[in-house]
């Protein structure tokens, strides 16, 4: 698996791009000390002026190099635990209706259609306003929408292990439907929601971004979506307030689908045409 | 035509359990939040007393429990009426209908331009997989479907509208212009060409990876094979056979992509100033608005439903071996 995927050089690329980004994103207060929110000199400096301010500053004259590391952060960890939260949900319904099968299945997946045709960025924008914008709250909000890819997948591959002898065998041995399911059956259908695993990170930090541009972001955190609406008020005069931290949201997810790609090439045993 | 009435309405009557889901979960979603409209109202109003509240509640079914409240709820959707904006002060019905055409006009130039470029340069791409054509295209296409769709729209303001001048920078049409006719269509169209290039640009990479990956595959199979053998030209397999071919599943991403486009477009209208349905949304959770903010969720799970629909019935057209579309799930 390994071979394969290191002689891509474009998996290459966005593989390291990745893992500079997590890396920041860890270590973001060694590297950019103190609050990302102080202010750090004359306001907007423009970039590339200033040695101990590389990419200047914003209206306030905070640091936007240090805003932008603070803000991998945020991006990174909403955007993974969004994911993460979309696919174990999914998986949980998505084995539970393929299992059990009958009204159960037929009930879970019209709840799976519903959430499937209400936009999800709508349903987001409803839930981030009920319960009020926090890092949580936000990472619940974009999983809300995401997790019927998984559901769906996750059931389709659930009623063609349901048959197999080895789940026979389990019967036998006295294992409780539960422990069959979600033990023994969930397990095995991972592989086809981990191919599409990098289109939903992408998509849940896309998300993210959408969501502090529109002021709905954690008012704690520093975001990429908010810097980009804070620079929106000097478009005219100091356009790069908004245009660089939008680089860095393309970098972070043409990288994670760059890898996606070639890790679901490479799993699946399909070889690039 | 009567037949295709009859599926037409079996399909909608289909999917009124679901809806229903959609209206009760929403409903009970947006009845937990702490404060309600009244609140956000008297606020504005700088306060009023108790009683004030009480009548308002009682007036607009935001009184008694959950359940009083979402029954009065569905009662006021099953006679077809929307509820009252308490933040507009307006019934809700004319507003959506106010606010849409803006949002549709925005959204199917968005599905058009995305449909008819992706898939053409799809075709190109996938005529010849493997060749620098191909991985311009794909390349770049990969590129357009990383960048978000809102900051795509402020990049392109920055230089079409303030540095170049050629495009307006916000709204739908020019304020008090007076015009009318084929000039006020003009000028709606200019005003809506970058919002329709930001959010159509993410379809357009869309729909050309999956064009270009359905071309690549049918030059595989059999029916390719087939139609050289027996000496067709070269573009005529290209169009007839393997892009017919690959059109199918860019539909079927047409219907799943409606409710996502739907989604984007709340952005790209807050973006450029559109009043359309998505600013109605973002309205709607400023005034803490719950009964517009319900309408408008359920009027795009029934458009993206229609949706739907629509794309099944293209389906069948495009695909002899499906029905029309009846009897199928």
């Amino acid at each position: 698996m390994t071979r394969p995927f290191l002689r891509r050089p474009e998996a290459l690329l966005g593989g390291a791009i990745l893992l500079a980004l997590i890396l920041i994103a860890g270590f973001a207060p060694l590297i950019a000390p103190g609050d990302p929110l102080a202010i750090a000199g004359r306001p907007l400096i423009p970039p590339f002026t200033d040695a101990g301010l590389p990419l200047g500053t914003d209206r306030l004259g905070r640091d936007l190099l240090a805003e932008l590391i603070h803000g991998a952060r945020t991006s990174v960890a909403v955007g993974l635990s969004a994911a993460l939260v979309a696919v174990f949900a999914g998986m949980t319904v998505g084995t539970a209706a393929g299992f059990a099968g009958g009204a159960i299945e037929a009930a879970l997946m019209r709840i799976v259609d519903a959430f499937q045709i209400v936009p999800g960025f709508l349903l987001a924008l409803a839930f981030v306003s009920v319960a009020g914008p926090s890092l949580w709250v936000v990472v619940l909000a974009i999983a809300l929408g995401a997790w019927t890819g998984p559901a769906r997948l996750a059931r389709a591959r659930v009623l063609s292990l349901r048959e197999s002898d080895f789940v026979a065998a389990a019967k036998v041995m006295g294992m409780s439907p539960a422990e069959i399911a979600f033990r023994q059956i969930m397990p095995l259908a991972l592989p086809p929601v981990l191919a599409v695993a990098s289109v939903i990170v992408a998509a849940a930090v896309l998300t993210e971004a959408a969501l502090s541009f529109l002021g709905l972001g954690d008012p704690n955190s520093v975001t990429w979506g908010a810097m980009i609406a804070e620079g929106r008020n000097q478009l005219r005069s100091a356009a790069y307030l908004s245009i660089i931290p939008g680089i860095a949201l393309v970098l972070t997810v043409i990288s994670t689908y760059l890898v996606g790609e070639a890790l679901t090439d490479s799993l699946t045993g399909r070889d690039k045409r | 035509m009567a037949r295709l009435g009859r599926v037409v309405l079996a399909r909608l009557a289909g999917s009124v359990p679901v809806l229903l889901i959609v209206l009760v979960g929403v409903f009970l979603l947006l009845d937990s939040a702490g404060g309600d409209a009244v609140d956000a109202y008297l606020l504005s109003m700088g306060g009023g007393d108790a009683q004030m509240a009480a009548e308002l509640r009682t007036r607009y079914g935001l009184d008694g429990s959950a359940l009083s409240r979402l029954l009065f709820t569905l009662g006021q959707y099953a006679r077809g009426d929307l509820g009252w904006s308490i933040a507009l002060n307006r019934p809700i019905g004319p507003v959506i209908a106010e606010r849409l055409p803006n949002t549709l006009w925005l959204m199917g130039s968005a599905t058009a331009l995305s449909f008819l470029l992706g898939s053409a340069l799809g075709v190109l791409a996938g005529r010849r997989p493997g060749s620098l054509l191909d991985r311009v295209l794909s390349g770049g296409s990969l590129f357009l479907y990383s960048i978000p769709s809102f900051w795509l729209g402020l990049v392109l303001a920055v230089v079409f509208a303030v540095q170049l001048r050629w495009l307006p920078v916000s709204g739908i049409e020019t304020i008090a212009s007076g015009k009318a006719g084929l000039a006020r269509a003009a000028d709606i169209a200019r005003h809506l060409v970058l919002p329709v290039a930001a959010l159509g640009m993410i379809y357009l990479a869309l729909f050309l990876r999956i064009m270009r990956s359905g071309m690549a595959e049918a030059w595989g199979q059999d029916f390719t094979l087939a139609a050289r053998a027996r000496g067709l030209p070269d573009w005529r397999i290209t169009l007839n056979h393997a892009a017919r071919n690959a059109l199918l599943p860019l539909v079927t991403m047409l219907g799943l992509q409606s409710a996502a486009m739907l989604g984007g477009s709340v952005v790209i209208e807050s973006v450029f100033a559109i009043p359309g349905f998505g600013r109605l949304a973002q309205e709607a959770v400023a005034g803490r608005d719950a009964p517009l903010l319900l309408a408008v969720i359920l009027t795009s799970a029934l458009m993206v439903v229609i949706a739907n629909l629509l794309v099944d019935l293209a389906y069948g057209w495009l695909d002899p071996r499906v029905g029309s579309g009846a009897g199928h799930d």
